[in-house]
């Protein structure tokens, strides 16, 4: 298996270039878990118990059928009943949507760490609901799941190339197109994988460093 | 002048559990009241109950002469809203077994903080109190620590000053010294010893510290089923019990 090193040289821009939606798609589906994973949170603690256990309900449904199946419904399907969406923005969604369920666990083991003692000790001092958990309470719950999330970024990152599924040019894609023009797949893969291992691999670190400052 | 505390035929279930069953009980302005007896005898929730962490299911408290959980909209009672809990719950203090200390600030913090966020004391003002309550306690040199850093003993002295930060009439103390070690109970003991000279304070003291309960009390109650099974001074209480149960708990006591 010969590896053309002039080929790869000249092709590591355009990956490069498309690494950058890549990362971006990264972000903005961690941005959209992260909010939708706090109000699934928050409904999965509601006083109404249907509430509960719809949104219950939804988050195992999530979690239980694939990413690529969940992306091709949003992609192929909703369009025939009227919804219409770019690519970006239906991968994006369909990533964020998918991780919110795991995430909202997160937050809900987060919230729950913090001892019931720290509740009562707000309400004996006189804090207001809403005082008491952002003063007290997230304080508190924050730092142990900062590692947790950063590590579901990082494994959202390298769920991104489901996206290539449904037409979004990122660095998957990038290199699927070059690699047919040409009938050459060992040097794109090949970059693709080290870029997706170097990025993984900062990241980890990034984490580790986090966690290291948390932990006192 | 009318009690301070007045809980009248309160009844408290948890599921089948009758843990209050129709408790009545007075507690004077600057009285030390100690409740002891049998674990799950509900002394603990009647502090619970008037700290409103506890609803109610049947009864009245009146705290300083007016009711906690009712509150009068013209000429109604209407149930209590966030508002009127919140002004009856500023005439109380509690200091709980396990501290709870928020680990997350200093002792200056734990003990500023509070009447800074809830009170709205300027900066300066919630400080000198705060120094000055930490210093009555005997831990000047930890201002700038962490819970955790401090012994048990330590962490219940910083609980202390600061529900006192909050000048509250009444103070209530649920088994403050239960998660020490025997060695560290004696420093907490010195610091309710000194507030039991304040003649404003009100303290309830749920206690199984039979030598201290009697040594600062003006009267003690003796729970068994979640009612009051025998009260008066300690000197009664304590040397010639009528009640056969009490007589059988302090026995049970002084042998262990």
């Amino acid at each position: 298996m010969p590896f053309d090193f002039e080929f790869a040289k000249s092709i590591l821009p355009h990956l490069l270039e498309a690494s950058v939606i890549t990362i971006a798609a990264t972000f903005v589906s961690f941005a959209i878990a992260l909010v939708i994973g706090l109000f699934l949170a928050l409904g999965l603690r509601s006083r109404f118990a249907l509430v509960r256990r719809g949104i219950w309900g939804a988050t195992q449904f999530i979690r239980s059928t694939p990413l690529l199946v969940q992306l091709y419904f949003l992609f192929f399907v909703l369009p025939e009943i009227g919804i219409t969406m770019p690519p970006f923005l239906t991968g994006v969604i369909g990533l964020g949507a998918h991780y919110s369920c795991y995430i909202a666990e997160v937050y809900r083991a987060g919230l729950e760490s913090v001892p019931k003692g720290q509740w009562e000790a707000a309400v004996a001092l006189n804090y207001g609901r809403s005082r008491a958990m952002t003063e007290i309470i997230l304080p508190q719950a924050i730092p142990p799941m900062i590692p947790v999330l950063a590590n579901y970024m990082i494994t959202m990152f390298k769920d991104t190339p489901v996206m290539a599924s449904i037409t979004v040019i990122e660095l998957m894609q990038t290199a699927n197109i070059i690699a047919s023009e040409r009938f050459l797949y060992v040097e794109p893969m090949t970059l693709v994988g080290l870029i997706f291992l170097a990025l993984s691999l900062v990241a980890s670190f990034g984490v580790r460093l986090i966690e290291g400052r948390l932990v006192r | 002048m009318s009690p301070i505390i007045t809980l009248r035929d309160v009844r408290k279930t948890f599921g089948p559990l009758v843990v209050l069953d129709g408790l009545n009980m007075e507690v004077q302005r600057g009285e030390k009241v100690a409740l002891i007896g049998p674990s799950g005898s509900g002394k603990s929730t009647v502090l619970r109950t008037i700290m409103t962490l506890e609803t109610i299911d049947g009864g009245e408290i009146e705290i300083d002469g007016e009711s906690l959980w009712h509150m009068k909209r013209g000429s109604r009672v209407v149930p209590a809203n966030e508002a009127h809990l919140r002004r009856m719950r500023s005439k109380v203090g509690m200091v709980f077994q396990q501290f709870n200390l928020f680990p997350h600030w200093t002792v200056l913090k734990n003990v500023m903080n509070p009447v800074r966020t809830v009170l709205g004391l300027p900066e300066p003002e919630a400080r000198a109190r705060a120094e000055e309550l930490i210093a009555l306690v005997g831990l000047q040199d930890k201002v700038n620590q962490y819970p955790g850093r401090l012994s048990g003993g330590q962490q219940q002295r910083v609980a202390i000053a600061r529900a006192l930060a909050f000048r509250p009439k009444v103070m209530l103390f649920d088994e403050v010294t239960s998660a020490l070690d025997p060695e560290l109970v004696g420093e907490v003991l010195n610091v309710l010893r000194m507030l039991a000279h304040e003649h404003d304070l009100t303290m309830i003291m749920v206690t199984h510290q039979m030598g201290f309960a009697r040594e600062i009390s003006d009267r003690i109650l003796f729970f068994e089923h979640g009612r009051i099974a025998e009260e008066g001074t300690p000197e009664k209480v304590f040397n010639c019990p009528t009640n056969d149960r009490t007589r059988a708990f302090l026995t049970a006591v002084r042998q262990a």
